[in-house]
């Protein structure tokens, strides 16, 4: 690349050369294709949470991996069993909850309870498991070192799993989301869905907890759909609009974390973040430029 | 009586009833008003905010009180507007969340040598390490959230059953929404000295929704989810100090979700059997 070369010998640092420097190690490989692949699902599942309203149940199962690796670490097996078994085990229980992770006064406080308790066993497990201060923050708040080329294969067959069973389930749950009144009288199970979609949930937020650590899973689920969602009010579009934006958020996040001090999930929150609030600006120009057209074309009609 | 010659275990037991007192009126309405979403919005907030105090290395509670009752106005401003409200909160404190992993980084980078474990004890906290002068303004902050709870409870009570009724009959709702969110804003930032950011919404929880389940006349379950936190807050200290392996915030914690599972026990003629115990 001589063209390359000669622009960048002006610079201070040769952008070509950084990237397949940083390329060239396995891990960040293996962290680009595991972010990848927990982009796409967390978006997904975090499309239809939006979608639902969900955030609180949603925030909870995220929260509860936590407790899950720890008593893994604990108990001695590897932290990965620990999280799907609590993350799953935590979906089935709030699913089984009248009307729970709705925002309703009652059973959102169960669920609440529900989080703050497991989060602390998960702190007792810790405490238990001496000398193993350091290993909380990475837990809560993830790492993208030290992923192997087996966890990410286990990653995406997990993924490809639940993705499948999204995509069975996806017309009747869209349906059922939308107007769930509608959807029981029109014979859909509305509340096998349901469950259905918690366990579905549990499982993604388990995997994704893996990379992201419990805090910040969070992140990955609500902020590309509901930018998405903000964007476009067409269901399908907004489904992969969703996918892209967790994609290009996370892949950005990792490249500026390997390139600065600070972890990745300050990065990929930010981005993710700022695409949020970016997205709420175009919608309120939007508006009221419409607000704005409004008088002529009723003029006009 | 050994258990109180220590100071340290008088100064938790003095701090912690205050502050369980404030968390289980706060908590009631919390729970009324359906915001305890807002709760657990609160609580990250504050983890963040002690994190940036503690880099900045400025005191840890001027961190807590800014943050936490700033961004409960700032939800409260928000959450008025209407539209996709549990969905813009869950997006703002995601992000706060990234920022406090920033500070912590920022933190231990610059000034691990000081307290490497102080992240986690601001996540889970350690309300065995307060010293006396802390516990006394925990003492004083907490009276002071209760007195402003109580003062304004009737009004309160009537905005957060019927709204539109009670703005009609000239209650100031708004203005009301907004004090009684500051009011948790703070409640938020005491707990998380004795609880930890991380397990707070429990303490708001807990006996809220347990004392809800046992009554249905509003002032006394208001009163009962205060006692219910405090008595809840001696359990967890007694099994603290009782055991030591035990972390007292988990004794806390497992002191309010046992009670609040047994409220589910005696109660058969609901109309769904729950798999709670």
């Amino acid at each position: 690349m001589p063209l390359a070369d000669a622009v960048t010998t002006a610079w201070p640092w040769n952008p070509l050369t950084d990237f397949q420097v940083m390329w060239s190690y396995p891990f960040m490989v293996n962290a680009f294709r595991a972010g990848a692949v927990i982009a796409v699902l967390a978006a997904a599942v975090g499309w239809f949470v939006v979608l639902r309203r969900q955030t609180f149940a949603a925030h909870s199962l995220s929260v509860v991996g936590f407790p899950g690796a720890s008593g893994a670490v604990l108990v001695g097996v590897a932290a990965g069993y620990g999280y799907f078994a609590f993350c799953v085990g935590a979906a089935v229980l709030i699913a089984m909850l009248p009307g729970s992770g709705k925002g309703r006064g009652e059973e959102s406080a169960l669920t609440g309870t529900i989080q703050a308790f497991l989060l602390a066993c998960g702190f007792l497990f810790v405490a238990l498991y001496k000398g193993f201060l350091n290993g909380v923050n990475s837990l809560l708040f993830g790492s993208f070192l030290g992923i192997t080329t087996s966890q990410v294969l286990l990653l995406t067959v997990v993924a490809a799993v639940v993705l499948c069973v999204l995509a069975v389930i996806g017309r009747p749950l869209l349906f059922a989301s939308v107007d769930e009144s509608v959807a029981a009288a029109r014979g859909l199970p509305v509340r096998a869905l349901s469950t259905v979609f918690m366990v579905l949930l549990g499982a993604a937020t388990a995997e994704a907890s893996q990379i992201t650590g419990s805090l910040l899973v969070f992140a990955l689920l609500v902020l590309p759909a509901a930018t998405a969602q903000v964007l476009t009010p067409r269901p399908g579009l907004s489904l992969v609009l969703a996918m892209v934006i967790g994609l290009v958020v996370t892949w950005l996040g990792l490249t500026v974390a390997y390139f600065s001090p600070y972890p990745v999930g300050f990065y990929v929150t930010t981005f993710a973040f700022g695409g949020y609030v970016l997205a709420r600006l175009v919608a309120v120009v939007r508006q009221a430029s419409l607000v704005r057209r409004g008088p002529l074309l009723r003029s006009a009609v | 009586m050994s258990a109180f010659a220590h100071p340290f275990f008088l100064h938790a037991v003095l701090a912690g009833t205050a502050i369980a007192a404030a968390a289980g009126l706060a908590g009631y309405f919390l729970v009324l008003r359906a915001q305890v979403f807002t709760g657990d919005a609160l609580s990250h907030t504050a983890f963040t905010g002690a994190l940036a105090a503690l880099a900045l290395g400025w005191d840890l509670r001027i961190g807590l009180f800014v943050s936490t009752i700033g961004v409960a106005l700032l939800l409260g401003f928000l959450g008025r507007r209407g539209r996709s409200d549990d969905v813009a909160i869950g997006g703002v404190f995601s992000w706060i969340l990234g920022l406090g992993v920033f500070f912590l980084t920022l933190y231990t980078t610059t000034r691990s040598t000081a307290n490497g474990g102080a992240g986690v004890s601001v996540l889970f906290g350690s309300i065995f390490g307060l010293s006396a002068s802390a516990a006394w303004t925990a003492v004083s902050v907490a009276a002071v959230l209760c007195a402003v709870l109580l003062a304004v409870a009737r009004p309160l009570l009537f905005a957060s059953l019927d709204e539109a009724v009670a703005a009609a009959r000239g209650v100031p709702v708004r203005v009301l929404g907004l004090v009684f969110l500051a009011v948790v804003g703070a409640c938020a930032a005491e707990a998380t000295q004795a609880v930890g950011s991380l397990l707070l919404l429990g303490l708001l929880a807990a006996p809220a929704g347990a004392a809800q389940r046992l009554t249905d006349s509003p002032y006394r379950a208001l009163g009962l989810s205060a006692a219910l936190a405090v008595a809840e807050m001696w359990a967890g200290l007694a099994v603290g100090y009782a055991v030591p392996s035990v972390p007292p915030s988990f004794g806390i914690l497992a002191a309010g979700a046992l009670v609040y599972g047994l409220t589910f026990v005696p109660l058969p003629r609901l109309a769904r059997p729950l798999g709670a115990g």
